[in-house]
């Protein structure tokens, strides 16, 4: 049965076709703003998804072409009446460029995406600006900090909100991550951004976001039964004067929710 | 040394008389039952006693997996069955625990009670001294061991069950302080021990392999058996064995770390000042990532152990049925090696996201980067085989090609991951599931049923059925690829590994994610059904299926040259080897095919000493 080789040049079809057809649906191409589209709304977010689409690419064809040399190597070289196998060990000349060219391309793709790395993750690389917020993980939900009207985190004026993000489109936001029982992680799909919560250590995470609406925080790392609904709102604010809005209202509620229920008590 | 020395045990006197143990005797099989098929020191039986407690183990975790779809593509949806029985005051829904014990499990099954033992322990012990000509192990007591550490083991991971609280359910990975702490999982109270209890157990039962290995491999290998003669597989099972040696005294003593951590509340996971579970206690001292590190450092070359002897295995198996010599056994060899010594030093590229100083990441991602480089060599070298052959589609290599095909798509999936920006996005979602799946299924599963199809003759003396065979190779293809192919869709949008209700994202409670869902678990269920036809077709060609004969494939190594199933013995004589494994169509010989023992004809090209 030489028509072997049909199926494996199927699979190959399969997996081609499904990322060929990924970006002509949002459900299926990397998750983006609230009004759909196909790239990252953030500025780290574009800067993944591009080297993605290179390491798609470059993979793609590096697939397609070992597909189609294994396929034509079945289907050419099957058994049949007659045929004889040829007589050799190998090639030394073969051997030397599929281990250059293999090298090269894996190099240039290091080198390639080091800046990257280096601009989102390097503690030195962090803005240089207040923190947004101080949020904690913990099972199973994310306890968010943000500094009161002092603009100075632990301090008396705080608000303290549970699975609520806010920050405001179009600037830097500097958070820093800690985790109060076992690790989480600190997910933003729609910013490609991701990061272990881990029990003490104080991480900083920094991120931006140029489409105001809202999005969800998840977390990524298994940390008990409730894991999978360790989900937060994120809400990006169209202005300054936006947020600053919102945040004066979450204080006053803050505020008369403490004052109800030390209220009763007090007495 | 070996002990069964009976008195008539050297009945064809050839070489026997020194107490220097030459290994050129023949030892005659106990009569005793329990010493012939229970605790044996015979190395072929000790190995199908790995293939069937894998097997059995290999139908558990397959179970398990199906559960774990059900509940993905309906959450909360009482399952068929299970439900039916358990869960009546949660209405007969699975809850959330229960479902984070699946994926521990399965994982850990899959990984140390399936695939680890399958390839080392069977086909180890089954073929090393077969493929050198040697009698034994060269410890064949420490082999009865090494097979008699895993019941224990066993019995520990199937108490995990059953015990109160149930399985462990911090993940095969098993991250601290969430496995450290009673009180951080709400479901698993011990069972979280016992499962670290097994995993010792499973550890001291492969170091005990190993070393059997490694010393049979050095010491015993028949006349002429040079180390660059030997097949891949047993080069693929030495260096194997090798970072076995090396990378399990970490996991071992990161596993008595995290008991004592468990049992008597040392604290080398939890950092200073930690509180526990809201309570009044303080505890403390160590530190959360150490655990990690130590973990990774014994499984990421772990993931090669998983790997290394089913490429080694497919070698073969894509030689004899390309009807040619492998393409370029020494760079086989030396990439086989270079993938080992690599392997230690790429850990971190599991711990890209854990808060480790992220300049380790970029030096973890150039190692990682130059790992796949020895893959690609092979992946190459397998093409250039198959090249100009004459191929023959027998089920076992079928099974080999589905395994350089997949495999194909598990290492560039891993080029994704390495790239640490990019795994920013992807880690701890579907796509890494994706990347096991293609590595450890595409790969060393089909891998196994190759190397099962291809010696089960020499095992067993009886040929499985090739139709059916076929069949169940043909579905297993499909649905393999129906299953997991599009779960690197579904994580590159996102979708989280390990959680047990997706839909309560919004960003993934479309239609394109529920529908793949749903697509992915139907493939599931059809490919775990496709697996009847293998259990069936394996037992009944047991008792059913073709007489084999001693070379049923035509092959050259030396296992093909004694009986099927071979003599207590395995060799009437130690045989004689002039040349490696892979002489295939060589011109001028007689027939398409020169065992080990016959020497070149005069007349035969000279070897290229660079390539083979
Ligand atoms: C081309 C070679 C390979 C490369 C470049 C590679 C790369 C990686 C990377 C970077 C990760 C970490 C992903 C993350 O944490 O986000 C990973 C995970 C993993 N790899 Fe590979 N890998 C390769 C081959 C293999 C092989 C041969 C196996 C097993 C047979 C394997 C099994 C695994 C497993 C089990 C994980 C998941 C660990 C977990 O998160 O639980 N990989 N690989
Ligand atoms: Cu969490
Ligand atoms: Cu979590």
């Amino acid at each position: 049965m030489r028509y072997w080789p049909l199926l494996f040049a199927a699979a190959a079809v399969f997996a081609v076709g499904s990322f060929v057809y990924s970006p002509f649906d949002p459900d299926w191409w990397l998750p983006a703003g609230p009004e759909g589209g196909l790239t990252s709304v953030s500025s780290i977010g574009r800067r993944i998804d591009s080297l993605y689409i290179l390491i798609l690419v470059i993979t793609g064809v590096v697939f397609i072409g070992t597909q189609i040399a294994l396929v034509w190597a079945t289907w050419r070289f099957a058994d049949a009446p007659g045929r004889v196998a040829q007589y050799f060990h190998g090639s030394q000349r073969l051997e030397v460029i599929w281990t250059i060219v293999p090298a090269a391309i894996l190099v240039f793709i290091a080198l390639y995406q080091m800046g990257t790395w280096a601009d989102i993750k390097f503690r030195s690389s962090a803005p240089k600006i207040q923190p947004l917020a101080e949020i904690t993980g913990r099972q199973f939900q994310w306890v968010m900090r943000y500094p009161g009207p002092d603009g100075v985190l632990n301090t008396g004026d705080d608000l303290q909100l549970v699975n609520d993000l806010h920050f405001v489109k179009g600037k830097q936001s500097l958070i820093y991550l800690k985790a109060s029982d076992v690790i989480h992680s600190f997910f933003l799909p729609a910013l490609r951004i991701k990061q272990d919560a881990v029990p003490g250590l104080t991480i900083p995470v920094w991120f931006d976001a140029d489409t105001q609406g809202k999005y969800e925080l998840v977390c990524a790392e298994l940390c008990g039964w409730g894991h999978y609904k360790m989900r937060g709102n994120v809400t990006v604010h169209g202005s300054q004067s936006d947020f600053d809005e919102w945040m004066g209202r979450a204080l006053n509620e803050q505020n008369r929710d403490t004052v109800a229920a030390v209220g009763p008590q007090g007495r | 040394m070996s002990t069964t020395h009976t008195a008539d045990a050297h009945g064809n006197g050839h070489g026997h008389g020194s107490d220097d143990h030459g290994h050129d005797h023949i030892h005659a099989q106990p009569t005793n039952f329990l010493r012939r098929y229970v605790f044996s020191e015979d190395h072929k039986v000790i190995g199908i006693q790995f293939l069937f407690s894998s097997l059995i183990f290999f139908v558990l975790g397959g179970l398990m997996a199906m559960a774990i779809r059900w509940q993905l593509a309906w959450p909360w949806s009482p399952m068929p069955i299970l439900s039916q029985t358990l869960w009546a005051n949660q209405g007969y829904r699975m809850p959330p625990e229960f479902y984070n014990k699946l994926f521990t499990m399965h994982g850990t099954v899959m990984i140390f009670f399936v695939i680890v033992p399958i390839l080392s322990g069977a086909f180890g012990n089954y073929l090393i001294p077969l493929m050198i000509g040697a009698r034994d192990m060269a410890f064949p007591k420490l082999n009865m061991f090494s097979y008699w550490a895993m019941p224990f083991s066993f019995v520990a991971i199937l108490n995990s069950f059953v015990v109160e609280g149930g399985s462990a359910e911090a993940g095969w990975t098993s991250y601290p302080p969430l496995s450290s702490f009673l009180q951080s999982t709400v479901g698993s109270l011990s069972g979280q021990t016992w499962w670290l209890v097994g995993l010792l157990f499973a550890g001291i039962s492969s170091l005990m392999g190993s070393i059997n290995y490694i010393t049979t491999i050095i010491m015993l290998r028949s006349p002429g058996m040079r180390m660059f003669r030997m097949p891949m597989t047993v080069w693929a099972l030495f260096i194997t064995a090798l970072l076995q040696a090396f990378a399990l005294p970490v996991l071992t003593s990161a596993l008595v770390m995290q008991l004592l951590d468990r049992t008597i509340g040392t604290n080398f996971f939890s950092p200073a000042n930690w509180v526990v579970g809201n309570g009044p206690e303080k505890v403390g001292g160590g530190q959360t990532i150490l655990w990690q590190h130590l973990f990774w450092f014994y499984s990421h070359p772990a993931v090669y152990i998983m790997i290394l002897p089913a490429m080694g295995m497919v070698s073969d198996i894509i030689s004899t049925f390309s009807r040619k010599p492998l393409f370029g056994y020494k760079p086989m060899v030396f990439a086989t090696a270079a993938i080992a010594g690599l392997g230690f030093i790429v850990w971190g590229h599991h711990m890209f996201q854990s808060g480790m100083n992220p300049a380790l990441g970029a030096t973890f991602m150039l190692s990682t980067m130059m790992i796949a480089l020895p893959s690609a060599i092979k992946v190459f070298n397998w093409l250039g085989t198959m090249w100009g052959g004459r191929v023959q589609f027998t089920t076992a290599m079928l099974n080999a090609i589905a395994f350089v095909a997949m495999f194909i798509i598990g290492g560039l999936s891993g080029i994704f991951m390495a790239a640490t920006p990019v795994d920013m996005h992807i880690h701890d979602t579907y796509f890494i599931v994706a990347h096991i799946h293609y590595v450890l299924f595409g790969g060393s599963t089909f891998g196994v049923f190759a190397a099962i199809y291809y010696w089960y003759p020499k095992m067993f003396g009886r040929l499985m059925d090739e139709r059916l065979g076929k069949i169940h190779f043909l579905l297993s293809f499909i649905f393999f690829n129906g299953t997991f192919f599009l779960m690197h869709i579904v994580g590159m949008h996102g979708h989280p590994r390990r959680i047990a209700d997706p839909l309560i994202y919004g960003y993934l409670n479309n239609a394109g994610i529920t529908g793949m869902n749903k697509f992915m678990t139907y493939s599931a269920f059809a490919l775990g059904l496709s697996q009847i036809i293998f259990a069936w077709n394996f037992f009944y060609s047991l008792v059913g299926g073709e007489k084999a004969g001693p070379n049923p494939w035509k092959a050259n190594s030396l296992e093909w040259t004694t009986t099927s199933p071979p003599p207590y013995y395995n060799f009437e004589t130690l045989p004689t080897v002039y040349h490696p494994a892979y002489e295939f169509s060589v011109p001028g010989a007689a027939a398409d095919f020169l065992p080990q023992t016959e020497p070149m004809p005069a007349d035969a090209p000279p070897l290229d000493p660079v390539m083979a």
